[in-house]
């Protein structure tokens, strides 16, 4: 269970924890903490050790430790409950599928057998209608020859009783017949030869014998004949079988049976097969009967006896009848053919045929022969010669057959095993993910109650450390004070943003809904980095689109940090360029988007459009931008489609959703690390942090804070580039008036109605200097270059203003156009001369924007003409306001009130006061002794910074001190300095305190002189020469601040 | 009677307005003249002569500095030029203290020609102030003699 990790992070947490024994750093209290675990991680070690992280963090918290483990639990017993529920049928029975798998192939395997049988059984079925159909054709043939032999034989008896008997003296003789015979040989191919035996009974012997002049001799021996009966031989033969001449064919037992049976039925009687003596082939004899007279109709067997003459006989070679007739079919080499004398059933007698020769002995067909002898039973016997072979289609057809099946049984088999693995892998999944979450809700609470434990202790050091410096130290002590307190404020800083983060986490934070103005949210926003992004010369600027409401509701606080992190961000990694603020209605972007160039058509774009240069990117600084979205380009239709449709639709729902993007022309975002910008505690890369600092944490905020605004958060970012993040957010709508509280600045209205020249050759700058000077009501002409702004002014061209009056009140220069138009100062003094010159005309007051400036062009732009003022960016609406107000409003107020009725409460307020003015420059020290004099102050005048010291000695009377700031030897800011010290030396002697308002007096009106002043320890400052309004309101806001009473009661 | 006054009183405020409209004065002038009441019936003389004192001392410091030859001051010149100018943006002479600017920024750039051309501009420019100036008060003095009282001009 021990890992390093986890030891190292127990220990960290439980010294967070206040672990009485921080030096504990033992593992063991990783075994006390890893009891809680076991409850729900049991079973699984490695996933116990993921926990492990939090886990001895959470020890230190009972309560939570407890919804956790409730948490923990549950998820568990949902994660059960799912399994269950989400198994399936496969998942159930995962134990039976190597089963299935071997009965599905048991199954396939019968299939096959079975396939397998039926097309062997076909085949056979087959095979032996083929053997029936050969051997019935060879039957038949057989029979038929055979028929046709015997019926040439029977005409050869016909032919012999005709002209053997019926003839006297017979026509025949051997000669005659062997010569006939021998010729119709054709006609009995089966036949070996014929031979005619005429019936001798044994009286007619002698006669006989004497007539042939042979003896009839018995065919076995040769002999001549015993006695008998009767004798039946041989008279005329074939030469073939010329030896038969003679022989007593009733010698043979088997040729008697037949003689007697061929004449007892009349037809051709055959013998059992016997070897032939010529040929050695096993043949048959058939026997004739020659009847002398012509028989009766139906003769009985007596008459067919009595009227027999001879015999007629034949030998049949049927082995080479039979061998011929196969020779003549086809396929006679695949069977083999028996033909069997079967008269005797129980020993049938072979006629043809290979007894060795078996062939396949499993299948074999019978058919009857009939040779026309009723007598005796032939039958032919026919076998393939070989065994049956397996056919090919059954060889192919069975395996593939199997194979396909065992194929789809197997892959069955593997997808139901992949499907449960890929469920249990699922189902661990789920598993680990509600234990993931609920780690990561865990942490997220833990984040929440440890910052908050954090603050609370933080806060009371905090506390501590102020009063620390309230009390007397000494500077080191000080120093170290103050160190500390800036350190436990940038902690609690911190702690906040993870605090922060853990609520939106632990889904705790929720957003207010309060009325806020926008506007004034996002230049307070700009207030804050406008010192850092002055020091670093980019340009700040913000725009805000006129169709955004004026006020709306939701959080300003958050919506305040979104910004401030984003603006920061930029401000941080920006070096050079600009970072440019712009809100309008998200719809507003699509509209811009679409909207065909000829809607921004005018005088306006057609300047810009000359002005551009192709060298420079149209964006606020020139510097390209990573989203082209904020250019000129696209930023125009912007601009212009609010000056088409502003108020001409109002939407009516309730909420509107505002798209706010912050461009910067910084480092950008290396493109590997812009996929986790938006996780907490990433930031680009870790030389980022140790770079620029930060925690990486803003971001993700910014996120969450958006989402929760029901809006979303995204960047373009290219490296060296720079980047554009923009964010969508929902407000609601809202009702100018319900804003109750005035909001922190009012902008001044006595601006309406004025007219401005900005001169500005950047189109997106101008814009937003537009935007800025609309707000305080003054309407304003762009022009590109000042020549024409100057010539416009002074009327020399006649040209009006492209809005079309002459009506001119300032002309507002931007610090590069001026410096880009070469030898325009003595024109613009001119201008002003000759303007000052002619007192029906106005003046139109000349201001110069500068993001930075250096004393020399300081001095320059003074003495070129801008002596009135110099507006320092980023350029805020108040600010701007405060800067004209110095310029302009005092001469109006001075024209409304001839007399004033300022100079009645200033007198009010100065009367009676007694007041240093220190200055080197005579006339001016007697100009201001003057006026305040006027105003009923007692007036005391001081040359020099020492002198003005010598009288500030302490204690004193005076009221105030309105001190020159340029003066040789000992300036302003020294002598403030040096009289702030006296002050509090005074007061840790005499514990009184002393605190002499002290206002100075300059002809500077920039910005950064003001607050050099503050810093010196002034109370404020008046411009010089004296104007009533404007002394009036720094004297009143001095001394209210400080109490002239107060001093004057502490100094009596 | 009556006509003579009005007559010198329109003199007088044509006369106010074309120092105006000539660049002579500014509106601290008007300031300055608002200044001088009942308390203080003559500050704006006093001021004024305070102012041309002013000149003289420091025309001459300058014309001094100037004619070291080889190593001039530039500096104090400088210093100087502003005094002159805090001092005539404070009576609301225009034309030198527009002068005064040209002048510093010559100082700055140590452009001795250019500083001895505009230090005698300067010199006739405060002296023709100073001359016009005086008549303005001439014509003052004849109206209050003339037992009229000085009009307030109004120059917008």
């Amino acid at each position: 269970m021990f890992n390093p990790f986890t030891t190292h992070h127990s220990s960290d947490m439980n010294w967070a924890l206040n672990n009485p024994n921080p030096e504990g750093k033992e593992p063991r209290t990783t075994t006390q903490s890893s009891d809680f675990y076991h409850l729900s991680a049991k079973d699984s070690p490695q996933k116990s050790r993921k926990i492990d992280f939090w886990r001895s963090g959470l020890m230190g918290f009972a309560k939570m430790q407890h919804s956790v483990a409730v948490k923990m639990n549950n998820g568990n017993n949902n994660d059960q409950v799912g399994n269950k529920k989400g198994s399936t049928f496969i998942q159930e029975h995962r134990a039976l599928l190597p089963k299935g798998l071997i009965l599905w192939t048991i199954i396939v395997g019968f299939i096959s057998r079975g396939i397998y049988q039926w097309m062997d059984d076909t085949s056979k079925v087959r095979r032996e209608e083929v053997l029936v159909s050969m051997c019935d054709q060879r039957a038949r043939m057989l029979q038929d020859q055979f028929s046709v032999s015997v019926n040439h034989v029977h005409a050869l008896a016909i032919l012999v009783s005709t002209f053997h008997y019926h003839k006297n003296p017979s026509a025949i003789d051997q000669g005659t017949f062997a010569d006939y015979t021998a010729r119709t040989a054709f006609e009995r191919p089966l036949l070996s030869g014929v031979a005619y035996a005429e019936k001798v009974v044994n009286a007619e012997r002698e006669m006989f014998e004497s007539q042939h002049n042979w003896v009839i001799k018995t065919m076995d021996t040769g002999e001549p004949s015993p006695v008998r009966d009767e004798y039946a031989p041989v008279i005329f033969s074939q030469d073939s079988v010329s030896y038969l001449e003679s022989l007593d064919m009733m010698s043979g037992e088997e040729d008697r049976e037949n003689i007697l049976r061929a004449r007892e039925t009349g037809k051709a009687v055959l013998t059992s097969p016997f070897r032939l003596l010529a040929s050695h082939h096993l043949g048959v004899v058939l026997t004739f009967p020659v009847y002398k007279a012509s028989l009766p109709r139906n003769p009985t067997v007596q008459e067919r006896i009595a009227a027999t003459a001879g015999y007629l006989g034949g030998a049949f070679d049927v082995e080479s009848l039979v061998e011929n007739l196969l020779g003549q079919l086809a396929g006679n080499q695949a069977i083999v053919v028996h033909v069997y004398d079967i008269t005797n059933a129980s020993d049938p007698l072979v006629m043809y045929g290979n007894q060795d020769e078996e062939g396949d002995t499993s299948l074999y067909h019978e058919s009857k022969l009939d040779f026309g002898d009723p007598f005796r039973k032939h039958k032919m016997i026919c076998r393939y010669l070989q065994k049956a072979p397996i056919p090919l289609n059954v060889l192919t057809t069975v395996p593939l057959f199997f194979a396909i099946g065992f194929l789809v049984g197997y892959i069955l088999y593997g997808a139901a095993v992949h499907i449960v693995k890929v469920e249990d892998d699922f189902h661990e999944m789920q598993e680990l993910k509600v234990r993931a979450e609920a780690a990561d809700v865990a942490k997220s609470q833990f984040l929440a109650t440890v910052s908050h434990e954090i603050r609370t202790p933080m806060n009371g050091i905090l506390g501590m450390l102020a009063m620390l410096l309230d009390t007397e130290l000494s500077s080191t002590q000080r120093d170290y004070a103050q160190t500390a307190q800036v350190c436990g404020k940038a902690l609690i800083a911190l702690i906040n943003e993870v605090l922060d983060r853990a609520k939106i986490e632990a889904g705790k934070l929720e957003l207010e809904s309060v009325p806020f103005d926008i506007r004034s949210i996002l230049d307070d926003v700009l207030s804050l980095f406008s010192e850092e992004s002055r020091n670093k010369g980019i340009e700040l600027a913000v725009f805000v689109s006129d169709k955004v409401p004026e006020i709306v509701k939701g959080d300003s606080g958050r919506f305040r940090q979104i910004i401030i992190n984003l603006v920061g961000n930029s401000v941080k990694f920006t070096e050079k360029g600009h970072i440019f603020v712009k809100v309008h209605l998200a719809e507003q972007s699509k509209d811009g988007a679409e909207s065909k160039p000829a809607l921004n058509g005018g005088v306006a774009s057609e300047d810009i459009t000359a002005a551009s240069k192709p060298s420079s990117y149209n964006t606020l600084s020139g510097y390209e931008a990573a989203d082209g979205r904020n250019s000129w380009d696209s930023f125009k239709h912007l601009v212009s489609s609010e000056e088409l449709l502003t108020s001409s639709e109002f939407d009516a729902s309730s909420n509107v959703r505002l798209m706010v993007s912050i461009e910067d022309t910084g480092i950008g975002i290396p493109l590997t690390a812009q996929g986790r910008v938006f996780m907490p505690f990433m930031q680009a890369d870790s030389s980022t942090s140790r770079t620029y600092g930060g925690t990486g944490i803003g971001l993700s905020i910014s996120k969450c804070l958006v989402e929760l605004m029901r809006g979303q958060i995204s960047f373009v970012s290219r490296p060296r580039v720079g980047s554009t993040f923009w964010f969508t957010a929902v407000f609601e709508r809202c009702d100018k008036f319900s804003l109750k509280k005035p909001t922190v600045e009012n902008l001044p209205s006595s601006f309406r109605g004025m007219r401005a020249i900005v001169v500005d050759a950047k189109p997106v700058r101008a814009a937003v200097t537009r935007y800025h000077m609309k707000r305080l009501g003054i309407s304003v002409d762009v022009m590109t270059s000042l020549r024409t702004a100057v010539s416009t002014a002074s009327g020399r061209n006649g040209s009006p203003l492209p809005s079309g009056t002459t009506k001119l009140d300032m002309i507002l220069v931007e610090k590069d156009s001026w410096i880009s138009t070469e030898d325009i100062d003595a024109e613009i003094r001119q201008m002003n001369s000759r303007t000052n010159g002619n007192v029906h005309r106005k003046t139109p007051k000349l201001a110069l924007f500068a993001t930075n400036i250096t004393n020399s062009e300081f001095d320059r732009a003074k003495s070129a003409g801008f002596a009135d003022t110099v507006i320092m960016k980023p350029l805020r609406a108040s600010m701007i306001g405060a800067c004209l107000q110095q310029v302009l409003e005092l001469r109006k107020a001075r024209q409304q009130h001839p007399e004033g009725s300022s100079p009645a409460t200033l007198k009010s307020l100065l009367t009676g006061k007694k007041i240093l003015v220190v200055d080197d420059n005579m006339v001016n020290r007697r100009v201001a002794a003057g006026a305040l004099k006027k105003f009923g102050a007692e007036v005391v005048c001081a040359e020099s910074g020492q002198v003005a010291l010598g009288l500030l000695q302490i204690p004193h009377s005076f009221d105030a001190c309105f001190m020159d700031i340029q003066m040789p030897q000992m300036d302003g800011f020294e002598a403030t300095r040096q009289i702030r010290m006296m002050e509090k030396e005074a007061k840790e002697k005499t514990k009184l305190e002393w605190h002499l308002p002290i206002l100075a007096m300059t002809a500077d009106v920039i910005h950064a002189t003001y607050e050099e002043c503050l810093k010196s320890g002034m109370d404020g400052y008046v411009s010089k020469p004296f104007e009533e309004e404007n002394l009036y309101k720094s004297v009143a806001k001095s001394f209210k601040a400080n109490p002239i009473s107060d001093s004057s009661c502490s100094q009596s | 009677m009556d006509a003579h006054v009005a007559q010198l009183q329109m003199q007088y405020r044509n006369y106010i307005l074309s120092l105006y409209q000539q660049g002579f004065l500014d509106d601290q002038f008007t300031e300055l003249k608002s200044l001088q009441d009942d308390g203080s019936p003559d500050f704006v003389a006093e001021v004024l002569s305070l102012f041309f004192d002013d000149c003289v001392k420091l025309v001459g410091n300058m014309a001094r500095a100037l004619d070291q030859t080889g190593t001039v001051d530039f500096c104090q010149v400088g210093a100087n030029v502003h005094q002159l100018k805090g001092s005539s943006s404070s009576v609301g002479a225009k034309r030198v203290k527009g002068l005064c600017i040209n002048f510093k920024e010559l100082c700055e750039a140590k452009n001795y020609e250019g500083c001895v051309r505009c230090l005698q501009q300067v010199d006739i420019e405060y002296k023709t102030l100073k001359a016009k100036l005086q008549d303005m008060f001439n014509l003052e003095k004849q109206i209050v003699q003339a037992g009229g009282i000085v009009p307030q001009v109004d120059i917008n």
